[in-house]
Order: C-alpha cells, then structure tokens, then sequence
C-alpha cells in the first residue's frame, strides 16, 4: 500500500479506537453526576455506592480516552501535514481551544474527583464531578465544530501564500470565527453524537445491572435501581438520536447531497424519491443488481412531504465535474450504505429493547423476563456498532474530499513521510491498541462483576498486603 | 523588537512549555524513580500516588502546546510533526502505556501484572524525557527545512551526540526535580531514599548541563544571539541550579523544589529568547527557518485566539493551583490509597 492509504487506515484505525472511549465518557460522566447529586440531596448511602461503582468503571474507560486522544491532538501534522497547512487558520483554533477549555477542567477534576472522596466537603466534591461531565460534553462540541468545517465549510476565504522559495500555494483564512460557531452541521450533530453517548451509557448500566439480576447476585436493590436510570434514559436517548439523525438526514441532503446518495445507493435522481431496505449493486456499473425500495419514502425522509426531488449519483457526477473538474467524486458506495444501514438498523434495536424493557418495569416483572436480561450484557455491542458505523459513514461518504469542496484527501497527506514511515507506526498503534482493549475489556468485566466493591460503599482496597488502616 | 500579536503568541507558546516542563517534569523524575526507590508494593503505590491525581492534568500543558502550535503557528506544528515524524511514534507508545499503566496498576492484584505496569511507568516516563530534550535540542540547533517550508531530514538528522546530550541533562534534571517532589510529598523511609537521591543525581546534573551549555555555545547561535552578556534568565537558571545542591544539603526541600522549577523553567526561556523570533531554524538557509511571521495564523485568527488565552489561562492556572493546595499532605504508608 502507499503511503496515502496507509495514512489513511490508520487515521480510521485510532479515531474509531478513540471513538470507543469517548461515547461512554461523555453519557456515563453524566449519570454518574447525577446519582451522585441524588446523594447530596438524600444522604441515601445507596446512591454513594452507585456513584463509586459506576465511576470506577467510567475512570478505566477513561483512562483509554485520554491516551487515545494524545495520539489524535498530533495526527494532524503528523500524517496530514498538507492538510494542517490548507486549513490550519482554521481548524487549529478549536482544538487549541478544546485544551484550554475543556482538557484542563477535565483531567485536573476528575483527579480531584477520584482523590477527593474524602479530603473535600460534599458540594465542592459533587462539583468536581459535574465539571468533569461538563467539560466532556464542551469537549465533543469543539472538535465537533472542528470537523463541521471539513463536513461544511464556513466563515473562511481562500488566500494565494508565497513560500520561502518564491513558488504560490493557496490556504483558508479565517473571515468570521462566530459562523464557524454557528455552522448549522454542528448543530445537528452534536446533539446527535451528545444523545449517541447518553443511549451508549444507559445500555452500559443496563447490560452490566441486567447480569446481575439474571445471576440474582446481592445487592439486588443496588442493581434494579441502576437499571431503572439505564432504561428510562436509553428510552428517551434512543428517540432522541433517531431524532436527531432524521435532522442530519435532511440537512445533509443540502450540504452534501454526495454522501446521502451513496447512503441510498440512489444511482439516478428520483421525485419522489424510494427509501433502499435493501440493495445489492454493481457499484462499479452504478447501477442495481437486486433492490427493495419503498417508494417516495426518502422524500418524505429529506423533505417531510411526499415528493420532491433526491438527486442521485449519476447526476451529482456531472454537476461536481462541471464545477470541480474532472475526477471521482463518488465516495464507496456499498461501504456508506452498509455502515448507514447498521447504524440506523443498530438504533432501531435499541429502541425496540429499550421501550420494551421499560415496560416491564413499569409492569413490574423485569425480573420475570429473564431471557430479556440474558440477552442485555450482550446488547452492549449495539451503541458501540451504530457510533462506529455512524462515523464510518459521515467520513467515508465525503471521500474524495477531505475539507469539502477544498481539499481532498489525497493532496492533504504528508509528502515527506513515506510509506515505511506509516506501516512501521500503523503496527504499532495497532499492536498496542489491540492489546490495551483486551486489557480494558478485562478490568472493565472484573469490576462490573466484583459485589465485594458494593459492600458498605468500599471498593475493593487492591492490595496483596495484610489489610491496612483505610481512613475512611 | 515590535511586540506584536505574533510575538505574543510566541510567549503563550514558551508560556506553555515551562508549564509542562515544570509540572510534567517531576512527574517522569517520579516515574522514573519509581523501581529505584520502592522496594516493596506498598511503598511503590505511595510513589504512585503522590503524582496520581495531578498527572494527567499536567500532561494537558503538552497537549495544550501542540494545539496552541497548530492554532498560532500552522507551519511550525505542520513542518515539525511530520518533520519529527518517527521520533513522535517512540514518544506516543511511550505516553499511551505510561497513560494507563497508572490506572491499572493497582485494580489487579497478581504481582505479574503490577511488575508490567511498573516498568510500563518507569519507560513510559523515561523515554519522553530523553525525547523532550533531543527534540528541543534539534529546534535550537535548526533542522533541515527546505523552501516550501517541508522537512528535508529523516530521523537520524535528529540523533547526534550533541542531541543525545541534551537527552540525558533533560533526563538527569527532571529525575532530580522528581526526586526533590517526592521528598516532599511522601513519608517515611521513601522520603528518605528520594533526599538520597537527590543528592546523588544534583552533582551528575550539574556537570552533564554544564558540558550541554558549553558545547551549545560552540554549535548553535542561541548563546550567540544572546550576545557576551546572555541577560538574566540564563544566569539565574544556573545560579539556582547550583544553589539545588546547597538546600538539598540544609534539608530545605521547600526551596529545593523552588529553585528547581526556576532552573528548568528559564532553560525554556533562553532557549525560546535564543529563538526569536525563529521557531523552527533551517539548517540549510537562514531564509527557509520557519519565524513567527511566516508560520502564523492570520491576524484575524491570532486576534480571537489571544482573547480566548487571556481569559482562560489564568482561570486554568487557579485551579490548578487550587488542587495542588487540596492534595498538599503527605502521602504515608497507612494512607487509603486510590491507585
Ligand atoms: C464527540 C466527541 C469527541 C471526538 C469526535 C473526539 N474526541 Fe477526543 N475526547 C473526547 C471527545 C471527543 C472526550 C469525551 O473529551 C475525551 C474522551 C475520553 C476522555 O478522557 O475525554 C477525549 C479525550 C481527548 C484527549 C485527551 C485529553 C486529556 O488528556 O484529558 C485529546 C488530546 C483528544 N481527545 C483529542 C481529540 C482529537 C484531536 C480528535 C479529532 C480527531 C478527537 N479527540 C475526537
Ligand atoms: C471520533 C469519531 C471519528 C471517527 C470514528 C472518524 C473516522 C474516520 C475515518 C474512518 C476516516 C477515513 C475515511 C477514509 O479514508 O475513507 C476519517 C477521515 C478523516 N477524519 Fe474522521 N472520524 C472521526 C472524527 C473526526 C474528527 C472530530 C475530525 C476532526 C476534527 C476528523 C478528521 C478526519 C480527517 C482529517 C480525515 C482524513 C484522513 C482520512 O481520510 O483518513 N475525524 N475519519
Ligand atoms: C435511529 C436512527 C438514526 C438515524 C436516522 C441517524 C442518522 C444519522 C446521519 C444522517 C448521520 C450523518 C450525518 C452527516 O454525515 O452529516 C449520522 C451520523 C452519526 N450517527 Fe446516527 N442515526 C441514527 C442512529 C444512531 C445511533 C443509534 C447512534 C449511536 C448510538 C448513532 C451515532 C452516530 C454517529 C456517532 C455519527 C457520526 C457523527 C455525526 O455525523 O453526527 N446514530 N447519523
């Protein structure tokens, strides 16, 4: 492979690595602050325990985050030092800004948060814990509106720069930070992604609690109170991505009609437009091999109505030629349908699982649908899937491109950074990226198991030691 | 000099760096020492925990750095990421292990598992040490940059003896700054091994920076630039590197520790004032050094960047303070510990 799309995998492979972290972060700092308050407010140890439970399993998740991050804040020079060039005007100001905004806050109270138990008075602690959330969450809408610029450029003008040996290249220029702020593609998606990580930890909470009323382990009050968060916040979570993503649906269909059309395998322009179940294409003959659609669907999708136009590929081809020159603007069209297809298909399950075991709650028989609880640890993969899938296909589908409408990703690679470069650092992160998930998979299993951490609000103190004084 | 947005990026920028080195310094001298100085688990857990809930917030100020580069200064964080491109792979692994070996040390109690952990800290600190001063090394020094601004080198440009030097001082003085931390922050008989330490690492260091600083004057134009009088900060950042060893000796570890940030924060200095207003010298033309006029962002941009840093690094530095200030006790061996 040369060095471009080694660059390339390994991009993918360490963002969606990251992006395994990050979900749960944002969703479980909240609930953990929130059972937390519960306890200030009613001094009921039960939510204490909750609080340590849950936030042992959210630090070792966070943990991951944090160096997975380090590896993402360099990448861009790194790899993608054309790409740091053309838009760095740009695009560095809200990362510098996530660090100083949002970086900071997090990792200094977090610490206070896991040190502080009980060196800080209660409100102060409660406080460090509920920036930490806070923080998380202004973190996801900085790199968010980062990446909204490459989604749907805005607020920049292009500029010709004379380089130190006299020859011309052109660059973006800020013109007008605040529509970088206001960028329409960052307010359909961050509430997409901020929903995606509140159903990712409430199916966390109801997979792990789910074993532990299906193995009908101690603590059982402990656990189906857990559950009863998990299932009304993955209820109202689930409705709201599907939601949401209806609204990124329709504001892409504008901004980047490209990628909804390969997201439909729509090959020629429709009015109205069919909704794909289901397509096998020749994707190198644009064309259907076998196909179910429902008719006029996609319109009512992208335009709440029955009919209005849905350009296709074919079409879109022509117009990005006249406009762009010739070249593929095609992004890979059975890779954006099919990770299109998991996300929505992986969201729809959710909600079907999730209103379903809210009713039996409120039936009061949870604990009589066994075979629902034995299969919820296992539903955990489901949030993972559809946030993967999601990203694959937000990314993916504006290929060729990487600034859409400005650069694309073949001129935006590091030329002085050879292929050898990029396989022998691909290897590594792999290596040890894969070796760190087993790690955490590990951990993560053995404290969401262990009841001895719930036992008088103490976890565990690990120590192959005779026990020691504990200043609790 | 016309003190300009660019300039003033260019001091948020050295700002950053002495932040990082101060902060993020004793840490690795923590994690390097380590093996050295916990014989038994116990007493490597109270290593751990006198930098525990402050090390990932100290490692923000790097991170931080790279993304006030990026902001301010495109071309310099372009030319230099991809320039230094091997070298940032070695420190990421590093960095990544050291990371989570924190976190997971403690939370599995077979004594195979912490051994690997440990010695994932010992190298994961070790490394970056070595690294930050190779790498600030090669800045001082120029790297080959052509004319459009790309780095011309491959990694063994960066690897001289004069760039391994610089590793090892900037090893040998944050072993001691971690050193001199742990004195204060531990009790008992770790306390006691890291004044030894101490000791024993302050004569090393002297020597080892005093043979860097010399050779520095023979082959880069930092001291050069500077002129026969270098001006304060050098001076004060050798006095106060000597005066180390004179507290360690009186037991004035309160001082010592004063006297080894400012030892290490104006060696940022000088070597960012030798700069100016050069950020990444060529090593092929004077006309190719990446300087903070042609790497910069525009001023539209430095402008929205300088009021985001005006009011939000002071809010930073306050409660940065303030949680040091909340975990100012020792740390003994029959202390609850978190990690
Ligand atoms: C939508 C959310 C989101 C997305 C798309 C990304 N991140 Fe992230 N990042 C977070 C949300 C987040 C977080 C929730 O704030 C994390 C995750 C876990 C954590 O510890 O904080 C984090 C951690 C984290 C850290 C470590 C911070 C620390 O030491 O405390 C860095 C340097 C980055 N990220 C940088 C990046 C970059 C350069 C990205 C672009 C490719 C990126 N992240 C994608
Ligand atoms: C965390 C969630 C994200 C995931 C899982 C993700 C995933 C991906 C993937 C798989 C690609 C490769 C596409 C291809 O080459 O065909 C890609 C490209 C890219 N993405 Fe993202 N992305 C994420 C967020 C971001 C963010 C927030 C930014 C910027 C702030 C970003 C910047 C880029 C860049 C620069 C490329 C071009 C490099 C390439 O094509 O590989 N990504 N992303
Ligand atoms: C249920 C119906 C859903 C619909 C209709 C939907 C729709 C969308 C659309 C249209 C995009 C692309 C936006 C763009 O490229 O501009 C997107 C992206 C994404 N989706 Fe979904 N989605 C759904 C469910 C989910 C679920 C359940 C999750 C995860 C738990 C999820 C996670 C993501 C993520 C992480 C992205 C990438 C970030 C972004 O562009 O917002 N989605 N979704």
């Amino acid at each position: 492979m040369d060095a471009l799309s080694l660059a390339r995998l390994q991009f993918a492979v360490t963002t969606v690595y990251h992006f395994f972290f990050v979900p749960l972060t944002i969703g479980l700092s909240i609930l953990v602050a929130v059972m937390q308050t519960i306890y200030y407010r009613t001094g009921n140890e039960l939510y204490k325990r909750m609080a340590k439970f849950w936030g042992k399993l959210f630090i070792i998740n966070f943990a991951l985050g944090v160096v997975t991050g380090i590896v993402q804040e360099f990448q861009f020079g790194m790899n993608w030092s054309e790409y740091a060039r053309f838009t760095g005007d740009i695009f560095g100001a809200p990362l510098a800004i996530e660090a100083l905004l949002a970086f900071f806050i997090e990792s200094t109270f977090l610490g206070v948060w896991i040190f502080g138990w009980d060196r800080l008075k209660k409100g102060v602690h409660l406080a460090s814990i509920w920036l930490v959330a806070l923080a998380s969450n202004i973190s996801a809408l900085w790199i968010l509106i980062a990446n909204s610029f490459m989604q749907e450029p805005v607020g920049y003008a292009l500029k010709t720069v004379t380089l130190p040996d006299g020859s011309e290249t052109q660059r973006v220029v800020m013109t007008d930070f605040f529509a970088l702020l206001t960028n329409p593609n960052v307010w359909v998606q961050f509430p997409h992604v901020f929903f995606a990580g509140l159903l990712t930890a409430a199916f966390f909470m109801m997979g792990i609690s789910g074993w532990h009323l299906w193995r009908r382990t101690k603590n059982h009050e402990f656990f189906m109170r857990s559950f009863h968060i998990g299932v009304v916040v993955a209820a109202v979570a689930g409705i709201m991505v599907a939601l949401n993503g209806h609204s990124q649906a329709q504001h892409m269909i504008k901004s980047q009609p490209m990628k909804m059309a390969a997201a439909e395998a729509l090959w020629d322009s429709e009015d109205p437009a069919s909704f794909s179940i289901f397509t096998i294409g020749d994707e190198p003959g644009r064309r259907d091999v076998f196909a179910i659609r429902i008719p006029a669907l996609l319109s009512i999708l992208a335009y709440n109505v029955p009919d209005g136009e849905v350009k296709g590929i074919n079409q879109l081809q022509k117009e990005y030629e006249e406009k762009y020159g010739p070249g593929d603007y095609v992004p890979p069209v059975a890779f954006t349908y099919w990770t299109f297809r998991a996300m929505v298909g992986g969201g729809v399950l959710m909600i079907v699982i999730a209103w379903f075991a809210l009713f039996r709650v409120m039936q009061q028989r949870l604990e009589h649908t066994r075979w629902l609880l034995r299969i919820l640890p296992y539903a955990i993969v489901l949030p993972y899937a559809s946030n993967t899938s999601g990203w694959l296909m937000t990314e993916v589908g504006r290929q060729p491109w990487i600034v859409f409408g400005l650069q694309q990703t073949a001129d935006a690679v590091s030329p002085n950074v050879t292929a050898e470069m990029v396989l022998l650092s691909l290897v590594l992160f792999t290596t040890i990226y894969g070796v760190l998930m087993a790690v955490d998979i590990f951990l993560l299993n053995k404290f969401a198991k262990d009841e001895t951490q719930l036992e008088g609000g103490i976890l565990p103190e690990p120590s192959s030691e005779p026990e020691v004084a504990v200043s609790f | 000099m016309n003190f300009d947005l660019n300039s003033l990026w260019f001091v948020l920028i050295a700002i950053l760096f002495v932040g990082f080195f101060v902060l993020e310094g004793f840490d690795y001298g923590v994690g390097i020492l380590l093996p050295f100085l916990g014989r038994d688990d116990r007493e490597r857990r109270m290593i751990i925990n006198t930098i525990g809930p402050h090390w990932d917030g100290n490692e923000v100020w790097m991170i931080t750095a790279g993304g006030a580069i990026f902001a301010a200064f495109p071309q310099w964080y372009a030319t230099m990421f991809s320039g230094f491109y091997l070298a940032l792979v070695v420190m990421l692994v590093a960095l990544i292990v050291r990371g989570v070996a924190f976190e997971f040390r403690s939370k599995h109690d077979n004594p195979r598992w912490r051994a690997v952990w440990d010695g994932a800290i010992f190298f994961g600190s070790l490394i970056p040490a070595i690294l930050w001063g190779v790498a600030l090394s090669n800045i001082a020094r120029g790297v080959p940059i052509g004319g459009s601004m790309m780095f011309e080198g491959t990694f063994f440009d960066l690897v001289s003896p004069y760039s391994l030097l610089a590793g090892v001082a900037s090893l040998l003085i944050f072993t001691l700054h971690g050193a001199i931390f742990l004195n204060l922050k531990s009790g008992g008989a770790v306390a006691e091994r890291a004044l030894a330490a101490a000791k024993r690492l302050w004569l090393p260091a002297i020597l080892i920076i005093g043979g860097f600083v010399v050779w520095s004057y023979a082959s880069t134009d930092i001291f050069t630039r500077l002129g026969v009088n270098p001006g304060i900060p050098p001076i004060v950042a050798v006095l106060a590197m000597l005066s180390i060893g004179f507290f360690i000796r009186e037991r004035q570890m309160g001082w010592a520790f004063i006297a080894s940030m400012v030892a290490i924060a104006l060696s940022v200095v000088t070597v960012f004032s030798g700069l100016y207003p050069r950020v990444l010298p060529s090593s092929i033309s004077a006309d190719f050094s990446l300087t903070i006029y042609n790497a910069a962002a525009s001023d539209y941009t430095l402008t929205i960047m300088s009021i985001v840093a005006i009011l939000l690094v002071p809010v930073v530095l306050g409660y940065q303070a303030w949680s040091y200030w909340v975990f100012r006790k020792r740390i003994e061996r029959m202390d609850h510990l978190e990690y």
